[in-house]
This record gives structure tokens, C-alpha cells and sequence, in this order.
């Protein structure tokens, strides 16, 4: 008997919990329902179980199908949703980039408010790094016949390549999402992009220039020139193109100096590369070692 | 309390009708220890000579070294991971990628410190790439395999150097083209036969790719390594 009492209790207590957690259940209980439950759960069967799991995939389909954003922004997880691509969409993304479709938006077309990371910081690392390669091998290629040439794989150059891609893909994009918000509260227009969107475009609009660096390794000034045009209208009139519709209906004057802010510095940004890796003040660097080596004899004199 | 006053009705009456399809056996061991002596003490190494210990993971590096210029379909890269022999590659790669065209203190080859910072940062951030495209592969598991995946590369090295202290002019730079292709090549294909398991089908190439960007550049560094006169 000590021993059913004991079991009675613990019985009640489960009971009580029951009791507040499905309150669409009526009060009055079959006792054995209650008392087998927590035994029944080993087992399939039985309807006070199925509605048990109804309640617990409510819950989850709830979480599922409620915000993205779930866990906490230090872990993993949290930027996952940020990295959400599949090949082909990275694909389709990048020929969007380059081919200005007017009428069609970039953002709405391609993104569809499911901005990616991936894109932009790997078309920037890649850039970076072709930038560094041609702009040493284009140096190499200048001064073959040179006597006192020596060649130098010129490391600082990556740095400095990093430094400028990678603040232009995402202080531009600040900077930008800044002022079309504030206009948005001045202004009410039908687009609005989201910095992470903003982002995404100038990321994915870097990529016409990897092919155009490769081609500078050629030191033909004019075939030089004409690269950076074609890319620069190519990429310039997506860009131009996607944020024309989130800032057509301000005033004038804003709309024409966003945009050619936006243009500018997309400029500003290629020729300021080529001036400094694949112009002719590379070559006052071999200079240097040059007077080096004339000086050490008289050094070793003294 | 309602159970309790219910006489007639006998205690967990439902019970008798639940019915456990399979019998549930009850049978165990229970040992006790007997002193100090357990099972773990087979894997114990605090009592091993310094030279068992050193040649055991030597042993371990070499192997997972074979199985980088082999490689086929097995798990021994990825399951028990270390990063001794990535350390081992990686110091070997950045003194080899040393006295080089040193006249001028700047703009000269990378530094050891660059080399060191370019292969760690670099595993670490396709490590975090492949994660966050969803892969299933554990961090130091990936950084094992890429850093093992050097080993092609710095076999390279040592050709070109002997290649430079031999030929020079067109020659060298061509045998060394082809040697630092074929080990670039040989590095990527080996990686990814590791590593593309563990990726969703839809994403490889965008987890391939950021590998193949790795392995290039380093295989730029050791092409382009000149030596000082």
C-alpha cells in the first residue's frame, strides 16, 4: 500500500501539470486516462498523445515559418541566412551584373530579398588578388629589357589592394543606404533597399572589372582605356538602373547627385587602380634599387 | 486525491491492459574496477617513453602525408585530425620562401610572418565559408585537410629551388611553370576529394572554388620566389 501511495502522488503531481498546460480539456477525467499517460507515451497509439504532438508541431511549424532570425548574432546560424545560395543563383547573379537590362531591376530580378554575402566578399578577394598578379606581371613584362631590372614580387601591393576594394564594397554601400534613407523619411518612394541588399549590388557590379584587370597585363595604354570604358558603362548602368527607382520620385537635384556620386565613384575606383599598379610610376621603383647598387661600391670603399 | 477514495476501482486498472509487445531483457555487467588498473590505461601515453610519443605522431603526419599525394576516398584525413603536419608545411613553405631578392628591404618577397598569416587566415575563412554554405564538416577537420593540401605545393618549392640553383632565364621559369601548375593542380584535386563530400550538391562549386583561389595564390608565391644574387 506505502508503495501505491507513493505512486499515487507522483501520479497527481503529473496530473496537475497536465491540468495546466491543456486547459481545452475538460476537468472531468477518467482517472485511468490520466494515471496510463505517462506510460501510453511508450506507446503509438492513443488520442491524448496525438494531440500532445499536434501541440508540440504547432509550436515548431510557429518558429519555422515565423523570423528568419532566430539565434543570436554570434553564432554560426545567424549568418547562414546571409550565405543561402545555390550555384546557379550566384551565376545568374553575377551575368545580371554585367548586362544592364533597362526596366528590369537588379535588386528585384536577381536578389529578390534574399541578399548573399558569398558574392561580394569573394568577387572582391578575387579582384584584389588579380590585381596584385597583373599588376606584377605588367611590371615584369614593361621592363624585360632592362639590365639592372630585378624582379620583385611586390607583396605590399596585395595590402594596399585589399584595403581599397574591400572599404569602397562596403563604405560606398554605407554611405549610400545613409542618404536613401534619410530621403525615405523626407520622400516616400516605392523601392527600398536594405544595406545588405546595397551590398550585394556593389559586390556582384565589382566583377566586370577581374576580366578588365587580366586584360591590362597587355601594355597597350589605348586597349587599356577601352577596358575600363566598357566596364565602366557596363557596371555603371546597373548600378545607375537599380537605384534610379528608389530615388526618381525626390527632387532633382538629389536624384542627379546621388547618382553621380554613385557613377563617380565607381570611376574613381578603377582608374585610381590602374593609375597606381599599371602606370608608368611602377616603374620608378626599380629605380631605386638601381642607385642602391651603384652606391654599395662606394660604401665598401670607404 | 480522487484515486485514493475510489474503492472499488482497483489502482491503475488501465495498466493491465497495457501490453509491452516485446519483452524489455534486464541484464548487464556491473565489474568494479579493481584498484587502479582500468581499461583506459591501455591508452595512457604519461608513462611512455618521449620517443614512442614523438615517433607515434610523426607516424600519424606521415601517413595522412601519403594519403595527400594518394589521394582516394578515405576517412583517415578527416577523422582523426591534427595539425601538426599543416605547422610542420606551412614553417617549412615561409623559410624556404625566404632570402630571396632582398636588395631593396620593401617591396620584396612576402615576408615569413605573410606566408604564415596568408595560409592560417586563409583555411580559416574557407573553413567559415564551407560552414555557412552548410557543410558538414567539423572546423579543425577542414583546416587539417587544407592545411595537408599544402604538401603538393611545398614539394614544389624545393624543385624550383634546386631548378634555380641549376638552370636560368626562359628554362627555369618554364620547368618551373610546369612543375608549380602540375603541384597547384595536384593540391585542389586533392582537397576536394576530401572535402566535396560533406557539401550540398547545389553549392560545391561555390565551396570549390574559394579552395582553388588558395592554392593559386600560394602556387604564385612559390613561382614567383627569385633568389638574391
Amino acid at each position: 500500500m506505502a508503495n501505491k501511495d507513493f505512486l499515487l502522488h507522483f501520479q497527481e503531481f503529473d496530473e496537475d501539470d497536465d491540468d495546466g498546460l491543456r486547459t481545452s480539456k475538460g476537468a472531468t477525467r477518467v482517472t485511468i486516462d490520466d494515471t496510463a499517460e505517462p506510460q501510453k507515451q511508450h506507446k503509438p497509439a492513443g488520442p491524448v498523445e496525438e494531440d500532445e504532438e499536434s501541440y508540440r508541431n504547432d509550436d515548431k511549424t510557429e518558429l519555422l515559418s515565423g523570423e528568419k532570425k532566430g539565434a543570436p548574432f554570434w553564432t554560426l546560424d545567424y549568418y547562414q541566412a546571409l550565405f543561402n545560395v545555390d550555384t546557379y543563383q550566384v551565376k545568374s547573379r553575377i551575368v545580371g551584373s554585367m548586362v544592364p537590362w533597362p526596366g528590369k531591376n537588379f535588386v528585384h530580378l536577381y536578389i529578390r530579398s534574399n541578399p548573399d554575402l558569398y558574392g561580394p566578399f569573394w568577387i572582391c578577394a578575387t579582384l584584389v588578388f588579380a590585381i596584385a598578379i597583373s599588376g606584377n606581371i605588367s611590371t615584369f613584362l614593361k621592363s624585360q629589357g632592362e639590365p639592372n631590372y630585378k624582379y620583385m614580387p611586390e607583396f605590399r601591393k596585395v595590402t594596399m589592394a585589399a584595403t581599397a576594394i574591400y572599404s569602397y564594397a562596403w563604405l560606398v554601400p554605407l554611405a549610400l543606404w545613409g542618404v536613401l534613407t534619410w530621403r525615405q523619411s523626407k520622400v516616400v518612394s516605392m523601392v527600398s533597399y536594405t544595406f545588405l541588399e546595397i551590398v550585394c549590388v556593389y559586390g556582384y557590379s565589382l566583377f566586370i572589372y577581374i576580366p578588365a584587370v587580366v586584360l591590362w597585363i597587355i601594355p597597350y595604354e589605348v586597349l587599356r582605356w577601352c577596358s575600363i570604358l566598357v566596364a565602366l558603362c557596363l557596371s555603371g548602368s546597373v548600378l545607375v538602373l537599380t537605384f534610379w527607382p528608389a530615388i526618381r520620385s525626390d527632387r532633382p537635384r538629389i536624384v542627379m547627385a546621388v547618382l553621380l556620386a554613385v557613377v563617380g565613384l565607381h570611376v574613381l575606383l578603377a582608374v585610381g587602380c590602374k593609375m597606381y599598379f599599371f602606370s608608368d610610376a611602377a616603374n620608378a621603383v626599380h629605380l631605386v634599387p638601381e642607385n642602391i647598387i651603384k652606391a654599395t661600391p662606394t660604401i665598401r670603399t670607404n | 486525491m480522487a484515486e485514493v477514495d475510489e474503492p472499488g476501482k482497483p489502482l491503475f486498472a488501465g495498466l493491465s491492459d497495457v501490453s509491452i509487445s516485446e519483452d524489455i531483457p534486464v541484464e548487464g555487467d556491473i565489474s568494479v574496477p579493481v584498484g587502479s588498473q582500468n581499461v583506459d590505461d591501455v591508452f595512457s601515453t604519461l608513462d611512455e617513453p618521449v620517443k614512442d610519443t614523438i615517433l607515434r605522431d610523426l607516424r600519424a603526419v606521415g601517413k595522412k602525408f601519403i594519403h595527400v599525394m594518394y589521394p582516394k576516398q578515405s576517412s583517415a584525413l578527416l577523422r582523426d585530425w591534427d595539425l601538426w603536419g599543416p605547422l610542420l608545411l606551412c614553417v617549412t613553405l615561409a623559410l624556404m620562401l625566404q632570402g630571396g631578392s632582398a636588395d631593396s628591404k620593401e617591396d620584396g618577397g612576402p615576408q615569413f610572418a605573410e606566408v604564415f598569416v596568408i595560409i592560417w587566415f586563409g583555411s580559416v575563412i574557407i573553413t567559415l565559408n564551407s560552414k555557412l554554405l552548410g557543410g558538414t564538416i567539423s572546423f579543425f577537420q577542414s583546416l587539417c585537410v587544407l592545411g595537408y593540401c599544402i604538401l603538393p605545393l611545398t614539394v614544389a618549392m624545393v624543385v624550383c629551388r634546386l631548378v634555380l640553383l641549376g638552370f636560368t632565364g626562359t628554362i627555369s621559369f618554364i620547368i618551373r611553370l610546369i612543375v608549380v601548375t602540375a603541384s597547384f593542380s595536384w593540391s585542389v584535386f586533392a582537397s576536394t576529394a576530401f572535402l566535396a563530400d560533406s557539401q550540398p550538391a547545389n553549392r560545391k562549386a561555390l565551396v570549390v572554388y574559394p579552395i582553388f583561389l588558395f592554392y593559386f595564390v600560394i602556387g604564385w608565391m612559390v613561382l614567383t620566389f627569385s633568389p638574391s644574387q
